[in-house]
């Protein structure tokens, strides 16, 4: 039964990333957590993102400042130059955590570097992701990465750097970018602190209906006899399959391979003792696909399931 | 299948349709399909080019296609399907409970009062803080005052170049008027990536233990100031070192004050968490601690850019008093008097 209950959720994640998400109306909602290698993945992403900015925008001012300076204008005063030195020091902090910030509190929660390997901030208890929640996860970004790289080049460059303040730094780095491995829900220090985690973005394509009985030619106008008529099962061929067979032939049938249609059409007719449809596969399928769906499903409305043939 | 038909040959597939949960799926599947389009719309922020009476619509579609997935989950053995609505319903129900604020619009709503609440909201945490500084300062004083010896046990090596015990009321008064080594610009540098800061960010970070660190750290720091203060106490130069220190000090100590009351305020919600959950507590803490710690950064900026400059730049005591002092009523006024109704 619980198998039963399963089908037809989630599949192909890591069972351990597996979650329940209970919206504010009370409906369970699968959610997967997005794996350690996607969120190192996208932080590499974002940060090569952030680089080439900061190296483009720093390369457009050296082009306007030789530019400046080729056209003989007067020189500018050190004292300025000193200002605008400063305005460009806050300007690379405010502009990283704005990058995060103003990506992550737009509608599809994910910077570039999340949305390119498919995954989004959400807010751990179903709620509304606020806009606090963004702060306070990236603000904490800075503190576990970005801070202590930037204090440790800054020691390096003017030669304060002592050997116990580097390796400290290297652990406070390593510390916080292992923590996500170290919980179940993958979640960073900033993720904690913010009530959020990190999942994978729901992605849906509605199929067609399988087996309708409708044929493009019936929509049209036309009456042709319907694959269901040809096919006519009895209650002993139909009991042999549950929920798990039922899907697993859904499957097959919208993939639509002949190797496969063809294998499958034979092990069910060896199974239930009737002889093989050659050439007439697809419409035989279609045909015992409906009948059995028919059959479970009437089985569910009456609270009657049944997970697969064995039970 | 039916997406593309006319009237009549969706209303002929649902008759046609042999299975009662195919039924079900064709009679809604225009709704799923229209609110589909428009969750990939708003994704892709085109909110704005959405009609008005799909806006109007969307909270009824997404309750609609709720109720749809509860019923398939119930009647339908559709995998595919099922599939479909689940992912569909996540989408919608990250678009209807998404952030509702943009990047402006927040930044507009915490500036404007957004700040000044989280702050008040701390209040018990910055008294806490603010004792510990108090009793840091004091102890400072009185430790050097004792034995001078403990002056060199609590202050830097590089904050005591000429600043020691014993040193010569000239000197004293040169450190604190006239031109510094250096120029704005390497003193902001190394403002910002140094000493203050780096204070007020692992006051704040150390607050995950609970509060203690934080408060050892807040007792350090203002330990050294004391120390230093009883230095040029001794020459008789305390009004001009705290006018010196006041000019950026007042900003400073008060961004250092708020860092590690809000390291305070998560390291309480650790330990303390009341009913709640430990991580409930920790994040509901944690959300209210991050928008202070914004605040202390604007303010670190604040206090980097009136080191650099303005400490260089006036060089009268009375001055650097009015401004110190100026600038810390107006963060008070903003933080505790400023109270705009909430929009």
């Amino acid at each position: 039964m619980a198998r039963a209950a399963t089908l037809g959720r989630t599949r192909g994640t890591d069972p351990r990333l597996r979650r329940t998400l209970v919206t504010p109306e009370g409906v369970a909602l699968d959610v997967a957590v997005a794996s350690a290698s996607a969120r190192i993945g996208a932080l590499f992403i974002d940060l090569t993102i952030l680089f080439g900015l900061v190296l483009g925008f720093v390369l457009t001012l050296m082009l306007l400042a030789w530019a400046y300076s080729t056209t003989g204008l007067p020189a500018v005063s050190d004292g300025f130059m000193n200002f605008l030195f400063v305005l460009f020091i806050i300007g690379l902090f405010l502009a990283r955590n704005a990058y995060f910030l103003f990506f992550e509190l737009g509608q599809r929660a994910a910077t570039w570097g999340k949305r390119s390997v498919g995954i989004r901030v959400a807010s751990r208890d179903g709620g509304r992701l606020t806009a606090e929640a963004i702060i306070a996860r990236n603000l904490l970004r800075d503190i576990e990465m970005f801070l202590p790289l930037m204090f440790m080049t800054s020691g390096g460059l003017q030669g304060t750097l002592s050997e116990f303040a580097a390796w400290s730094g290297i652990i406070w780095v390593g510390i916080f970018l292992l923590f996500p491995l170290l919980n179940k829900d993958r979640l960073r220090c900033g993720d904690l602190i913010a009530g959020t985690w990190v999942v994978d973005s729901p992605r849906s394509a509605l199929g067609a209906v399988v087996a309708s009985g409708v044929t493009p030619a019936l929509a049209a106008g036309d009456d042709i006899a319907l694959p269901a008529d040809r096919y006519r099962f009895g209650e002993r061929e139909l009991s042999v399959y549950g929920e798990y067979e039922l899907q697993m032939l859904e499957q097959v049938l919208r993939t639509a391979n002949p190797d496969a249609l063809e294998t499958v059409a034979a092990t069910i007719c060896a199974k239930i003792g009737w002889s093989a449809p050659v050439g007439d596969e697809q419409a035989f399928l279609e045909a015992y696909y409906t009948q059995l769906r028919a059959r479970l499903e009437r089985g569910l409305r009456f609270g009657r399931r049944r997970a697969d043939k064995n039970s | 299948m039916t997406g593309s038909a006319t009237i009549t040959g969706e209303e002929q597939a649902i008759a046609a349709a042999v299975l009662r949960s195919d039924r079900f799926r064709l009679e809604r599947e225009a709704d799923w399909v229209r609110l589909d389009a428009m969750v990939t719309a708003m994704e892709q922020g085109r909110l704005k080019r959405l009609a008005d009476e799909d806006v109007l619509a969307l909270p009824v579609l997404y309750r609609h296609l709720i109720s749809s997935l509860s019923i398939a989950r119930e009647s339908s053995l559709d995998a595919g399907l099922i599939a479909y609505l689940e992912a569909l319903t996540l989408r919608a129900y990250y678009v209807v409970y998404g952030t509702r604020t943009t990047f402006g619009g927040w930044c507009r709503s915490f500036f404007g009062g957004g700040l000044s609440r989280a702050v008040r909201a701390i209040g018990f945490d910055i008294a806490v803080a603010f004792a510990a500084m108090v009793i840091g300062a004091v102890l400072g004083f009185m430790l050097v005052e004792a034995d001078p010896q403990w002056f060199f046990r609590l202050v830097p090596a590089q904050f005591s170049d000429v600043r020691i015990p014993g040193a010569s009321r000239d000197a004293l008064l040169g450190t604190l008027f006239g031109k510094q080594e250096g120029d704005g610009l390497s003193v902001f540098a190394a403002y910002l990536f140094n000493n203050n800061a780096q204070v007020a960010i692992l006051a704040f970070a150390l607050g995950f233990a609970f509060g203690v660190p934080t408060m050892l750290l807040l007792v350090y720091n203002t330990a050294t100031l004391g120390a230093m203060l009883w230095v040029f106490a001794s020459r008789g130069l305390t009004v001009e070192f705290v006018g010196w220190l006041s000019i950026h000090g007042t900003t400073e100590l008060l961004a250092i004050l708020l860092a590690g009351a809000a390291g305070l305020h998560i390291g309480r919600a650790l330990g303390f968490p009341g009913r709640r959950s430990h991580l409930a507590a920790l994040s509901q803490s944690g959300r209210t601690a991050a928008q202070v710690m914004t605040g202390v950064i604007v303010m670190l900026i604040c206090a980097g850019l009136l080191e650099g400059f303005a400490r260089q730049l006036v060089q009268s005591t009375e001055i650097r008093y009015a401004i110190g002092y100026g600038i810390l009523a107006l963060w008070l006024a903003y933080f505790f008097a400023y109270r705009p109704r909430r929009s």
